[in-house]
Formats: structure tokens, sequence, C-alpha cells
């Protein structure tokens, strides 16, 4: 079994950049990987002959064969709790939840026995499983198709939880999940599929544990991770108009957290913002803040903010843009953090 | 063989051995098991039974955190671990521990989980026994993964679920009847149907006019058999293999049994089942069953009985010499085990414990 990650053979330039949607992106990490590793198998609703509803796996049942790619019935826990007994027998599952809200039914699949059993056993019987779930809002989808269910996994010891911001991201960590020991919660970005990046999809990069600096600032860090990534870099650029120097984290692993690249903006910039879509009240941005004022209180100069979604039911479609957060919710929270000169 | 193209269970049990001995009165197309496999079947239940009594005595002078008892149903718990082969997976829940020590798992390391030493006491992958699920029916849909991984990679590989009569009503059965029946997966569904999901009487879990009827709602050939008959299990269990290790797919068999003992030690079963009904059952013994067959056919003696005893007794020593020892629980193993490498901050959690635990030494007088 062959796990070694490098660009196909015979082709060692460095083929040029290109624009890449997160969605093609997807799908090349998930053709790269069953072909790097015979282990892998890909299976869930829909992803077999159509490929996917989000056409994430399009194509791959075709140049893998049904045996490595394959529909299954529309049983999310079946999905999930046969992945773990695959897992136990030398595969290595990588699933696909159709919808955020429609991976419930798995949920005590996932935390009884996916997340706990390595721990149950001692470290006898490892499970690297990822599960893709594609998440959020900002799709106009009805009720059920954009819910952010991130918090249910982070609350979750013994499960990895990663979503990427990028194209280029979405390539690396879903490799990374894939190769990675320990079963992976996978978020998707649905909002971020059609988005374009003008880059080299490249298995190397920084470790599925790490967050990372997208946009280096001074005055003010800006949090965010999935779909939300591509608004904070734009309020940053819009903040400069405002004379801010905003930096930006994009923080890829929910879980773990990576305190250290945190601790490090933060406590030089005195000052940070987490945006999240998920209702605030017991979010995952309320362990960001706590974590960074345990960790940077000294160093802040103004209290931790959030800017969330409402502590409401994901709203009907015609009503999300009132929900959601965006640049100027971002920038005005900016603008709360106590600047000496009174603010912009 | 049993007939596979039937997708309806027979009416009433299927039986080799009857309640007093005798050659059972409807063998279906059950194979009756070979004299030593009959021989292994009464040592298999007299060592269990003996471990099971002695367990529950352990629960009970609190040596134990709980022992759910499976006293009764001896005859599933060794027929579905003898009938099942080498490479083959065992799925057991909470009640199933005499059929892990049958498979061969260690006594000690069979009750760590109830001793609460930790949650599971013993390698997986060793005897190919999965870790005790106390979550109903949820091992069935790790059965059947496991198993088609098995026809995925081309391993000649059968798994062996157990799950009893209120798992049935759960989601996930349904799930993993159904993903087992369309992946043709080599599995084989043991329920033990022993009357009750704690208090709750068959007659409230489901309107279905057996459990084994269920199959043909999946495509599955069910089996509906006397669980009191250690024969009839072994040799339902073993069709079953045969037809998962040969390409025919899962099968479901319901074992008509007894739970004798209450759920489990913190459970009062005179509020929901009367004397009479446990004395009746007492009647239908699984083990003075096969005894009383063996002894009629000349395959067992007092002097062998009296061997049996005495091995049985040893055991029941051991497990007490073993449970009544402490476990040495080391507290930095908390934070191993949750992820591949411990994370950072489960770094910094285990230096905060041992630092609390050393500051408790120093202060200790």
């Amino acid at each position: 079994m062959t796990t070694v990650m490098i660009p196909p053979a015979g082709n060692t330039a460095r083929p040029a950049p290109a624009p890449v949607t997160m969605a093609a992106a997807l799908n090349q990490a998930l053709a790269d990987s069953l072909a790097a590793d015979d282990r892998v198998v890909v299976f869930g609703e829909d992803v077999g002959t159509l490929g996917g509803v989000f056409r994430i796996t399009d194509g791959l049942a075709g140049k893998f064969g049904e045996h490595r790619v394959f529909d299954t019935p529309i049983a999310e826990s079946g999905i999930v709790g046969t992945a773990i007994g695959m897992a136990m027998n030398g595969l290595v599952p990588v699933v696909e939840m159709q919808f955020d809200a429609f991976a419930y039914p798995a949920f005590e699949q996932v935390t009884s026995h996916l997340a706990k059993l390595r721990n149950r056993t001692r470290g006898r019987v490892a499970l690297p499983v990822v599960i893709r779930v594609p998440f959020g809002g900002g799709i106009g989808g009805v009720e059920h198709h954009s819910d952010s269910s991130e918090a249910y996994y982070t609350h979750t010891p013994g499960l990895r939880v990663v979503t990427p911001g990028t194209p280029a991201d979405a390539y690396l960590l879903l490799r990374e999940a894939i190769r990675c020991p320990d079963p992976v919660v996978f978020l998707e970005p649905k909002r971020r599929y059609w988005s374009k990046e003008t880059a080299v999809l490249t298995p190397e990069g920084p470790p599925i544990d790490r967050a990372v600096v997208r946009r280096a600032g001074s005055d003010v860090t800006l949090i965010a991770y999935g779909g939300m990534v591509a608004t904070a870099l734009e309020a940053a650029e819009a903040a400069v108009e405002e004379d801010w120097d905003v930096e930006v984290i994009d923080l890829r692993s929910l879980s773990p957290f990576d305190d250290q690249t945190l601790t490090e903006s933060v406590s030089r910039t005195g000052r940070a913002v987490l945006v999240h879509e998920a209702a605030g009240f017991a979010g995952y941005g309320a362990e960001v803040a706590a974590r960074l004022t345990e960790q940077c209180f000294h160093y802040l100069e103004a209290p931790i903010l959030r800017v969330t979604g409402f502590d409401i039911p994901y709203p009907p479609p015609k009503l999300e843009q009132f929900h959601l957060p965006n640049v100027d919710r971002i920038l005005d929270a900016i603008a709360r953090l106590q600047w000496e000169d009174g603010g912009a | 063989m049993v007939e596979t193209q039937g997708l309806l269970p027979s009416a009433a049990p299927l039986q080799l051995i009857d309640p007093d001995g005798r050659p059972g009165q409807n063998p279906g197309g059950l194979t009756f098991p070979e004299p030593d496999v009959l021989v292994g079947l009464h040592r298999g239940m007299v060592l269990g039974r003996r471990f099971d009594t002695q367990a529950t005595m352990l629960a009970k002078q609190g040596r134990l955190a709980v022992y759910p008892s499976s006293r009764g149903q001896d005859a599933c718990q060794v027929g579905a671990a003898l009938a099942v082969r080498d490479q083959d997976w065992l799925f057991p829940t909470y009640r199933d521990s005499v059929a892990i020590l049958t498979r061969g798992v260690d006594a000690a390391e069979t009750l760590a989980l109830l001793r609460g030493d930790w949650h599971c006491g013993y390698d997986p992958y060793e005897h190919r026994v999965a870790p005790q699920c106390t979550p109903l029916a949820t091992n069935t849909l790790h059965a059947v993964g496991l198993a088609h991984a098995a026809t995925l990679q081309a391993k000649d590989q059968v798994a062996l679920v157990l799950l009893g009569d209120g798992a049935t009503s759960e989601g996930d059965a349904h799930e993993a009847l159904n993903f087992a029946a369309l992946w043709k997966a080599p599995v084989v569904f043991l329920v033990q149907n022993n009357g009750y999901a704690i208090s709750v009487p068959l007659a409230k879990q489901t309107a279905a006019p057996t459990l084994a009827a269920k199959g043909i709602g999946y495509g599955i050939p069910p089996l509906l058999i006397d669980g009191n008959d250690a024969a009839a299990v072994y040799a339902a269990a073993r069709c079953g293999v045969e037809r998962a290790a040969t390409g025919g797919g899962p099968t479901l068999i319901e074992a008509i049994t007894y739970r004798v003992e209450a759920h489990t030690n913190a459970d009062d079963a005179t509020r929901y089942r009367t004397d009479d009904e446990v004395r009746g059952w007492l009647g239908r013994d699984p083990i003075a069953r096969l005894e009383a067959y063996l002894r009629a056919e000349r395959l067992l003696d007092d002097e062998a009985a009296g061997r049996l005893a005495a091995e049985a007794e040893q055991l029941a020593a051991d497990v007490r010499d073993r449970m009544s020892t402490e476990a040495s629980a080391d507290p930095a193993e908390l934070f191993e085990h949750v992820y591949a490498q411990p994370t950072a901050a489960l770094e910094r959690q285990r230096a905060a414990l041992l630092a609390e635990l050393d500051e408790l030494e120093e202060s200790a007088p």
C-alpha cells in the first residue's frame, strides 16, 4: 500500500498555476487519493453515477470502478457505521453526507463510535475515516440545507474537524485528511464550491492542524474559517480605506485548535474579531475568544468580538442575507475595538 | 445446507434437541452437529455458566461496576462463538461476555469493561472480537462494513453480530440488514430474543409475527430457532457462516431464549415478570438439555462431567483472584489514544493533571 504523495511521474516541472474551483480541487484531491492509495474507498448517496449532488465525485466511479466509488442507500447512520467497520478491516473510507443537516442521523455513529473507538480500545483500533459534509448557507437553500454544524463535532474529543477556505487549500486539506490516521470531519463550505482561484494544486503545505495567515496585517486579527474566509479577506481590503491594517487568519483546523498561530498574531495586534455563520451562542467562536483571552489577556487592547449568525434556526432563502455575517458587520465590529482615536 | 430460496422462516422454532434431551421435533434443514462439536458446546456452556455466575457474584460484591448476565442464553453465547471460523469476526454486545470468553479472550480482559479498568480490555485484532457494544444495534453496521471490506479485499472472512430483541427496533438494525442484503455482505445476524428489553416485553417491541419474519422485507433468508438448543444455534450459525463465506450473503437468525437473571445486577426483574415464568424457563435449561442428550448417547459420563466441573471451578477461582487485585490505572493514560498523537492541548492537560497529583502526594502526611 503506497501513501507516497508526489506529483504524477514524469512531470517534474512545476505545473503552471491555473484557475480552479473549489469543487474541482476537491474532485482532484479524491482522484489523486484514490490513485495513491488502493485502500481508499469513496461512498455515499449519489456519489457514483451522478457524481454527487454538487459533482464533487464526478467521474470517479467511472475512473476507479464501482468497487472503489459507489452509491449507498439513503441512510447516513448506515454510511458512517459501515465506514467504521471497513476501517477496522483495513480500508480508508471517505464518505459523503449530502448536506449538513442530513448528517444528523449519523450522529450516534460519529460521536459514540467513530470518535471513541481508538480510545475505547487503548489505541488498538484506528479509524482513518473522512466524513465530507457540505456545510453552511449562502446558496439560497430551503430549510435543512444550510446548517453550520461544526460545533457539534468540535465538541467531540477524538474527531478532527477541518474546513478549507480556498480551492488550493481544499485540495491540500482533503489530501491531508485522507492520509490522517484519525477520523476527520471535513466541512466543505458549499457557498464557495464555485469560487475560483489561480493556483497549483499540491499535497505539500502546512500540516492538517495548522492555521494560516491569509493576509498579513498589524492592527487587528480577523479570524475566519470555511465560507467566511473570503468574506473576511474582502472586509480586510475594505478596511484599508479606514486605515486599518487587518491580518486575516484562516483556521483550517477547528479541532484541534492551533493556539500557536493564533496567539502569535493576537499578541502582536492586540485586537481580534472572530467570524462565523453559525449561531453565536455556545458557538465555535466562544471557544476561540476564551482561549485567546486566557493566553493573550495582557496583550489585548479590546474585548474579542464575534460576528456570527443570529441565535435562530437557519432562515429561509429570502431572509438569509440578513442572517449571514457580511463585510459591513465585520467592519462595524472592528470599529468597536476601542481604538485610542475613537475609531474610524 | 438449509433451503435458501425461501425468505419465510418456519412457523415454529427449529430444534435439534428437545428440552428433555431427546432428538428435536422440528429439525428443519439444520445439519446435526458432529459428536465432538456437541461435546465442545457442552464444555463451553459449563465453563461459561460458571464464569457468568462468578461475574454476577463479583458485581454483587462491588468488584465489578456492573454485570449483565447471559445466564439462560448460554446456548446462544457458546453456539455463536464456536460456529465462526478462526478468521471470522464476532461483534458482541455488553451481554455477550461468555461468547467473548468462548472465542478465546482472556477472562480478566473480558471483564475489564465491566470492572471499569478501561472501555475494552482486549485487543480486538487478536481474536477478531470487536469491543463489546453498548449502544444498541450500532454494532450491526460495523459488522456489515467489516464484512463488506472483506469482500472488497477478497478476504475469506465472515462477521457474526449479536443483538437482542430490543435492538431490532433501532434504526441501525434496519439500515444494517438493508445494507447487508444489498451488498450481499458475508454477515450473520444472530438475534438473541430473550423476551425483554430490560423490562419491555417483545409484545411492546414489535407487531411482526416473529423477528425472523423481518428477513423477508430485506431479502435476507431467516432462520427461527430454539435458542436454548445449543445444537440448533450452532447449526444455524454455521449455516449462516457457510452461506456468507460462499457468496450467499447475509442470514438473519432469531433464537428464542430467556434471560434468567435481571437485566443487570442493578435491575429488579420482579417488577415486570413473574417467578412462574422464570421457573418455566429454568426447566428449559440449555446445559441440562445437552447434557441429557450427551449422556444418553454415551458422549459424556460422570468422570468427564466431574473433570469439567473441576475445570470450571478453577476458572471461577482464577477470575475471583484476578478481579480481587486492583488493576493499576495510570491517570496519564487518559490523554493517550484520543488521537494518534496527543494534541498540544492534551499534552498541557496531562502535565497539569500530573502536577496536581504530584502536589497531592507531596502534601500527603
